[in-house]
């Protein structure tokens, strides 16, 4: 498949054609933080933003979404039977999410794809999204990307890449679903840009100035990580409240709740957080996380070991750094790699030197 | 480096090689500008870690519920009347305390500063009430006084209420403020411009709880919101829930919040949930006389009865 | 795609009170639609999310044994929400079952084997499958000797005592039932906690040996030691683990312990798993 050059003056006209095919969604801003929406009719994404506060994973995976609904009343004879609630799966399309976020949409996939389940809600909605990619230019310092499996041109997850040029986009169809795209925005014009993209993609990668540190881990002992001395300092200062949960891509956990008003209802799941003492805690009272000790090291181990050795793909994270800028007690992911990363390495070093 | 940085380090070395205390909770220095993390320190070989800077504006009685050991804490003014309700409410007692004392000037609010630049922040540093910002495009210097936090622009408590150690002279109370101004501009709204404004100011809640966690007062082994024997509210998205949440929260802060405005700064959304806390504090002075935290051998203004008690917004 | 959390619509059938303090009943389901029943092939060990309308979902394991046909049973510990609101319900109502689901006891394996079962309190549910599983005319011959330790705090709190009863009289099981204390003075069986009478009754391990044990953790504490001590390996104690749970089928992350979670990858794990395994449960 050809790169295809977008000139600024067809953009937003091919973007208006799109919508014959696609509801649109991309990022808007209010001034002060951008998120992922639908856009309205006329309405172009914000390409200018750095990256949106929170993550798109609404976008397959609603903070609320119905999944089941019922009857109650007494008088219909179909009562208390659980029913598929009508979904709209018509095709959409999100143009201008991140690399990264669109690499964590691939690793929360393994959860909600597996051979003896599949998650019917976010694979619905994943299958119906073509994902138009925008190539990250000017990475923040708080981005790491680069040593998180990901990077600021990473293709993985997407159907296109755009890559901003001064005079419009560069876009690089990677599936067909993105070739049907571009074909759909009537955007057509191939352009001989490899080497554009290859530089353009060295000189980003170039400008990502921090890292997580998880070499180590993979190999590291499950048990002596979990029983290590730093987990007090790491976890002292945590609030115990869902924001770096809420706010990474990659953070798939929800509850399931059941609302019912007068004669009907509906079964519903929300996210969850296993930093929230309720999210473990048994109908007799006792809870195996009980302490913020135990909870913040769920956490971390859960994206840089426990799902390592699960699905042997790196870690639960593609370092897009949400969790670093909005944590409200700076507890930040990559102190905590190097602490954990170091310890594994001295602990193999010293495997090695007997 | 701050003198209030050296003179914490030297006063928490002391009480810690003295025995006075087993750990002393602080802050370190942060990863990020304008971020500083709270922490224990327990040996005195570990106190150059503490820092002190206008980045401070976590409240560190949220850190001393239920402890049993003896601690030193570092205590701005707000600090220090939360450590005072604690201790009124049996969260903590006060001998188990050395209260570090820190005369405040006031928390840099991250948000105006990031509004104020254009790019990212790279490095922030602070001088004779000047804030000087370093971004891509070069450096930036703000008045100190016109980045401050909004409820430390108009807190009249900056000097700790109690303390056992200060580390500096206490700083001059801000006089001729009007710390409710901002509430009564939305008293004075008629009541379909006020349900608009704060369906417009928690339409943006994602129910982290980040508020709820960074408040001193929110201590509660089970909050209402994550009750299920019985549910008093849904657990999704719905606005009508979201605003139950933040409402009852904020009554059940009623005459015992301080406006440190950990609930604010620790929004990752930007919502100033204030706005209702501060009603509550406005409503216990003007009826009450009460101001939370401000003595250690007065109850609370909810806490007593008194047979003259103003009652005509019982409806 | 199948909706794996759309549950199967059951009736119940029949509604047994177990236990004298009324805590614990029995429910018996069977399916509104017949063809559900195929689609819901479970093997004894498993759980199933019931699943009720305004209310919502627990997840309890299956007492009644593949080898039953025409219904599926469930022993419910009266405790939170849903469970409460079951327990007030009544024969002919319709609710959801959601499942199987889980792994279940690695019956494979203990084709040939002898098995000893150490259970007590309400978990003995998945080991009543389990027991009327092995002891099908079918499938006895598939095991060597079968033994039973079963303790409850009293008399009245065992639970299934008729088929207990008869149980004891055959000679193909050979039962352990003892209770923590009891006043009835014609009480004829074991008085003792679960692992002490297990160190009495129970066989030694051996290579052919396994042991199944399921029961509050605190039994669970005290009997580890002493199947040590029987010489039952790591990988020859099969416990049953229970997690606060939602989705059940390995989605939702609630139950992780480790990179396994309970829901899905247990909830029958070996005690050399668990060893390698956060003991968050």
């Amino acid at each position: 498949m050809k790169v295809i050059k977008i000139d600024k003056n067809q953009w937003s006209q091919g973007l208006e054609q799109l919508r014959n095919a696609f509801r649109l969604f991309g990022p808007v801003g209010n001034g002060k933080a951008s998120s992922i929406q639908e856009l309205a009719p006329g309405q172009a994404p914000d390409l200018t933003f750095a990256n949106t506060r929170l993550s798109p994973k609404n976008l397959v995976f609603p903070q609320s979404e119905v999944m089941l609904n019922y009857s109650l009343d007494p008088d219909d004879p179909e009562r208390n039977i659980l029913k598929e609630a009508p979904k709209d799966y018509a095709p959409r399309a999100v143009i201008g999410m991140r690399p990264c976020d669109a690499k964590a949409l691939s690793l929360v996939k393994m959860n909600f794809d597996t051979d003896q389940y599949q998650d019917p809600y976010w694979l619905n909605l994943y299958n119906a999204t073509t994902f138009v990619g925008l190539a990250c230019d000017a990475p923040a310092s708080t981005c790491f990307c680069t040593t998180a499996g990901c990077g600021p041109y990473h293709e993985e997850g997407l159907d296109v890449l755009l890559v901003s040029q001064k005079d419009g986009y560069l876009a690089k169809p990677l599936t067909d679903k993105g070739d049907q795209l571009l074909k759909a925005a009537g955007w057509s014009q191939a352009a001989d840009a490899d080497k554009v993209i290859a530089d353009a993609k060295a000189a980003a990668e170039a400008r990502i100035v921090s890292k997580v540190e998880s070499d180590s881990l993979r190999a590291a002992d499950t048990m002596a990580l979990y029983g290590a001395p730093f987990w007090e300092d790491i976890s002292f200062a945590c609030l115990n409240c869902g924001t770096c949960t809420f706010s990474c891509p990659t953070c798939w956990c929800f509850d399931i709740q059941d609302e019912a008003y007068r004669k009907k209802g509906v079964r519903i799941r929300n996210w969850d957080s296993c930093m929230f003492p309720i999210f473990t805690v048994h109908t007799t009272g006792h809870n195996p996380r009980d302490t913020k000790l135990q909870r913040v090291r769920q956490r971390f181990m859960h994206k840089l070991k426990y799902f390592v050795d699960k699905y042997d793909q790196g870690i639960m994270c593609v370092g897009c750094g949400r969790c670093v800028r909005q944590c409200p007690v700076n507890i930040d992911i990559r102190r905590v790699s190097a602490m954990m990363n170091s310890m594994a390495s001295a602990a193999q070093c010293a495997v090695g030197g007997k | 480096m701050s003198t209030y940085t050296e003179k914490i380090r030297e006063i928490s070395q002391r009480l810690l090689k003295e025995c006075k205390v087993e750990m002393v909770i602080g802050f370190r220095q942060g990863t990020l500008p304008m971020m500083n993390e709270p922490c224990i320190v327990r040996k005195p070989e570990e106190v150059e870690r503490l820092v002190w800077d206008s980045n401070c504006g976590i409240n560190l009685a949220n850190y001393l519920t239920n402890r049993k050991e003896k601690i030193g804490v570092v205590a701005k003014g707000c600090d220090s009347r939360n450590i005072v309700t604690h201790i009124l409410e049996n969260k903590i007692k006060r001998e188990q305390l050395v209260i570090i004392g820190v005369p405040c000037q006031g928390m840099i609010d991250k948000r105006k500063i990031a509004a104020g630049v254009q790019g990212e922040i790279l490095s922030v540093a602070e001088a004779d009430g000047e804030v000087t910002v370093q971004t891509a495009a070069g450096a930036q210097t703000f008045k100190k006084a016109e980045v401050l936090q909004q409820n430390c622009s108009v807190c009249t408590h900056r000097n700790p209420v109690i303390h056992d150690e200060m580390v500096a002279e206490p700083v001059a109370e801000q006089t001729g403020v009007d710390p409710y101004a901002d509430v009564a501009a939305i008293e004075a709204m008629s009541a379909e411009e006020r349900w608009k404004f704060f369906e417009e100011l928690l339409a943006p809640c994602i129910r982290c709880y980040a508020c709820r966690n960074a408040c001193p007062l929110c201590y509660c082994p089970t909050c209402f919101v994550d009750e299920s024997k019985p549910q008093w509210v849904g657990k999704g998205q719905d606005p009508i829930d979201v605003r139950t949440f933040h409402f009852l929260r904020a009554y059940h802060c009623a005459g015992r919040c301080t406006d440190c405005g950990a609930c604010e700064r620790a929004c990752p959304v930007g919502i100033n949930m204030r706005l209702l806390t501060k009603k509550l504090n406005k409503d216990c002075l003007a009826l009450y006389g009460w101001e939370a935290g401000l003595a250690e051998d007065k109850r609370p203004a909810l806490d007593t009865y008194k047979a003259n008690d103003p009652e005509n917004f019982i409806h | 795609m199948e909706n794996p959390y759309l549950p199967y619509p059951v009736r119940i059938d029949d509604i047994v009170v177990e236990s004298e303090d009324r805590n614990l009943k029995t429910f018996k389901f069977v399916f509104l639609n017949p063809e559900d029943e195929q689609k819901f092939a479970y093997r004894a060990g498993q759980f199933a999310e019931l699943s009720i309308a305004g209310v919502g979902e627990i997840p309890i394991g299956i007492a009644s044994s593949p080898v039953e046909k025409g219904f599926i049973k469930f022993t419910v510990n009266k405790a939170g929400v849903v469970t409460s609101h079951l327990h007030n319900m009544q024969v002919g109502d319709v609710m959801g079952v959601r499942g199987p689901l889980g792994n279940w006891y690695p019956w494979d394996m203990l084709e040939g084997k002898n098995v000893l079962i150490v259970g007590g309190g309400f978990a003995f549910t998945t080991l009543r499958s389990s027991i009327i599983y092995m002891l099908d005319p079918a499938n006895r011959k598939k095991f060597k000797n079968i033994n039973v330790v079963y303790g409850a705090r009293t008399p009245g709190m065992l639970l299934y005592k008729d088929e207990l009863i008869e149980w004891e009289k055959r000679d193909d099981i050979h039962m352990h039932i003892t209770v923590d204390g009891t006043k009835d003075p014609n009480w004829k069986y074991n008085v003792g906690f679960v692992p002490p009478i297990t160190e009495q009754k129970a066989p030694q391990g051996d290579a052919d040996s396994y042991a199944i044990v399921c029961g509050p953790p605190i039994m669970i504490k005290f009997t580890q030691p002493v199947l040590e001590k029987l010489g039952y390996d790591h990988d020859h104690i099969i416990l049953s683990l229970e997690n606060r749970m939602k989705c059940g089928i390995g989605m939702c992350g609630r139950c992780g312990i480790g990179r396994e979670l309970v829901c899905k990858d247990g909830p029958v794990f070996t005690l050399a798993q668990i060893n390698r395994t956060p003991r968050e449960y």
